[in-house]
């Protein structure tokens, strides 16, 4: 009784379970999901694939976590994702010249200064979180057309090709950026007093106000970081498709992302938070999202699913729905 | 004068100034735009905004927010589109969307009320709920002919002169700011929203049916969204599944340009009508210009919007405590 009790209060069981029952239905009905083979010395099959397209999410989800742990809210990550692929996109096309890594760079740059500006809006001007990040989504999508002037550019940028579709140690190679990022905001958060910071934050901001802890700028650092990832979230995927189409690019990733990290175990609330938790629910959203396509949902429905599975995570999190599903077995067990 | 310069009347007398203002600056750089046509124009192509502004005003005025209004307005007008293609009547086809709208709604209030759920993330599942399930109804566009539609369309409508006319779009907004500003003002419903805005504890204690009363204004919401939706059906006519994405933003901009505080307790639907013919004028005055990309508007509304709360901050810091 004790190691069920153990498992089920455990964070990360949750999406494991998941996870188990998705992999248990594709193993059964889909055919060859568990097939992986090697192809030219790199690994190719459904997980694989599954791997290399939940990259974005998963990135997304990092920054996400951080954001939805103090008790905030990003949802304008999906057009922030979109700016990054227009400025990669267009830099590599019109001036050739221009290291990539620059062009990295720039594109970052300017996505953590709008993750920045949803941070200064929220820390110091005090807006709800996703009244700031709902006007940021829809000014930045506008910013991206307006940099891309609507054109969808395409391109053959042999780096920047390799960023979503290349491979390292057989593996590929968003595998490797998603480690990276993983990894170091672990190290930050586990390693460093920031993650006590902003758990604490999201817990009784008050009160960590009045224990020293400088809130505004934990929330501005929170949301710059955001930023941060969805815009390597957004380079990954226009890399993917070697085009940046600023439209469609990111569309509905912010339901994606919140998922995972709300299955993940981190509650939208505030305070705890677990970035494996989030990755393992990216994962979880992506496998989702494939056995769908699989099954011949076209992608505009997948989101019916995806809708009805965060209501029920968060009707689960609910303290007044979990009082009254108690009454209700007390009331039927006496 | 005390009565006219009253605190709280101040965001609404911004909104007409910013009105005023913004018409004139139109009306000076562009010929032909000061003219009771282009007036009424905006009323007509603002006329689905307007009446799902209204609902979300009072989804507002409680302190909540709907964000699934664009999903709820695209699912209406494609299901009117598909069943009316289907040979259903026309009338009844449009009752039914009215309907679910409002039991959509309602759900959400449900939702909202009873397990203590934040609204934006009940609504923001809506939002992609209802958008899903339009795309399920049908992946494109459907057109509509109708012997119903063209009858509204061509004799529906109140003509002034030979060159103004108001179609029934038009009347039927009038008509919903009419109501509104009934039930907002002069019924015991109104006052009780204004009052679960102003602070739901004390209207609880004081015995208002708080429940009740959230759950419908969802409820009005979801229904408002749907008429958005069958009047764009008019307008357009068609129903497309991608209607209105982003207009949650679009509604939520002009309501809050219209003086309503995020926050709730305050605000008036005139304000609102105010928000609706400010983001009409913006837009027209882009189509007279014809050189401006059209997601100029989007961030242009953003700015707009974010300066409106930016005031209400500056306003209201006077009489809220610092937290």
């Amino acid at each position: 009784m004790r190691l069920v009790d153990k498992v089920l209060t455990n964070r990360l069981s949750w999406p494991i379970i998941g996870l188990i029952l998705l992999f248990a239905f594709n193993g059964i009905y889909g055919e060859g999901f568990f097939h992986i083979e090697v192809m030219n010395g790199y690994l190719y099959g459904t997980i694989i694939d599954i791997i290399n397209q939940g990259s974005k999410v998963m990135l997304l989800a990092i920054g996400m976590t951080l954001v939805i742990a103090t008790g905030g809210i990003d949802l304008s990550v999906g057009s922030i994702m979109a700016v990054a692929g227009s400025i990669g996109a267009l830099l590599v096309n019109e001036s050739p010249d221009l290291s990539f890594g620059l062009v990295i760079i720039i594109a970052l740059i300017a996505t953590t200064i709008i993750g920045l500006i949803n941070g200064v809006l929220v820390s110091y001007i005090g807006l709800q979180p996703f009244v700031a990040t709902l006007i940021m989504m829809v000014t930045a999508r506008g910013i991206a057309l307006l940099i891309t002037n609507g054109f969808i550019y395409t391109f053959e940028h042999e780096e920047f090709v390799f960023l979503g579709n290349g491979h390292f140690l057989m593996l590929p190679f968003t595998l490797t950026i998603v480690l990276i990022m993983a990894l170091i905001t672990l190290f930050i958060t586990r390693k460093t007093a920031v993650g006590v910071f902003i758990e604490s934050v999201g817990d009784n901001e008050r009160a960590s106000r009045f224990a020293g802890i400088s809130t505004r700028k934990v929330k501005l650092m929170v949301y710059g970081f955001s930023g941060f990832c969805a815009g390597i979230a957004g380079l990954v995927a226009t890399s993917n498709i070697k085009a940046a189409d600023t439209i469609k690019l990111g569309e509905a990733m912010e339901l994606d992302a919140i998922f995972a990290v709300v299955v993940g175990g981190t509650s939208l609330t505030g305070g705890k938070f677990s970035i494996i938790g989030s990755i393992i629910g990216a994962f979880l959203i992506q496998t989702l999202t494939t056995t769908m396509y699989f099954l011949g949902v076209p992608p505009e429905i997948t989101t019916v699913p995806k809708a009805i599975v965060i209501i029920l995570v968060c009707l689960m999190q609910s303290e007044k729905f979990r009082k009254k599903v108690v009454s209700v077995v007390k009331r039927s067990n006496a | 004068m005390n009565a006219i310069f009253n605190k709280k009347y101040i965001p609404l007398f911004a909104t007409a100034v910013v009105l005023i203002i913004l018409y004139s600056i139109a009306s000076v750089l562009y010929e032909g735009f000061f003219s009771i046509l282009v007036i009424t124009n905006i009323f007509y192509d603002n006329a689905y905004l307007g009446v799902i502004a209204i609902g979300m005003t009072f989804i507002i005025l409680t302190g909540g927010i709907d964000l699934s209004v664009g999903s709820v307005f695209a699912f209406a007008t494609i299901l009117i589109a598909s069943m009316i293609e289907k040979g259903y009547s026309a009338p009844m086809v449009i009752l039914l969307a009215v309907v679910l709208g409002l039991i959509f709604g309602i759900f959400q209030g449900l939702l909202i009320h009873l397990f203590d759920m934040p609204p934006f993330l009940v609504t923001l599942g809506g939002m992609f709920f209802a958008r899903g399930a339009a795309f399920m109804i049908s992946m494109e566009s459907i057109g509509i002919s109708n012997k119903f539609y063209d009858w509204v369309l061509d004799d529906l409508m109140l003509r002034i002169n030979d060159q103004v006319y108001l179609p029934a779009s038009t009347l039927f907004f009038f008509g919903t700011i009419i109501v509104a500003l009934y039930v907002a003002h002069l019924t015991k419903f109104g006052r009780c929203i204004y009052a679960i805005g102003g602070s739901e504890d004390s209207a609880l204690l004081m015995g208002l049916p708080v429940g009740i009363v959230k759950v419908l204004v969802y409820g009005i919401g979801g229904m408002c969204s749907a008429l958005g939706g069958v009047l764009y059906t008019f307008f357009t006519g068609s129903g497309n599944p991608s209607n209105g994405v982003g207009l949650e933003l679009d509604v939520i901009a002009s309501v809050v340009i219209g003086g309503t505080l995020l926050t709730g307790g305050s605000g008036y639907i005139v304000g609102t009508v105010m928000g609706v013919l400010i983001y009409g004028t913006i837009q027209c005055a882009l189509m007279f210009d014809g050189r401006l990309n059209s997601w100029w508007l989007r961030i242009a509304i953003g700015v707009l919007l974010l300066l409106f709360i930016l005031m209400q901050r500056i306003l209201s810091k006077n009489s809220e405590p610092e937290v």
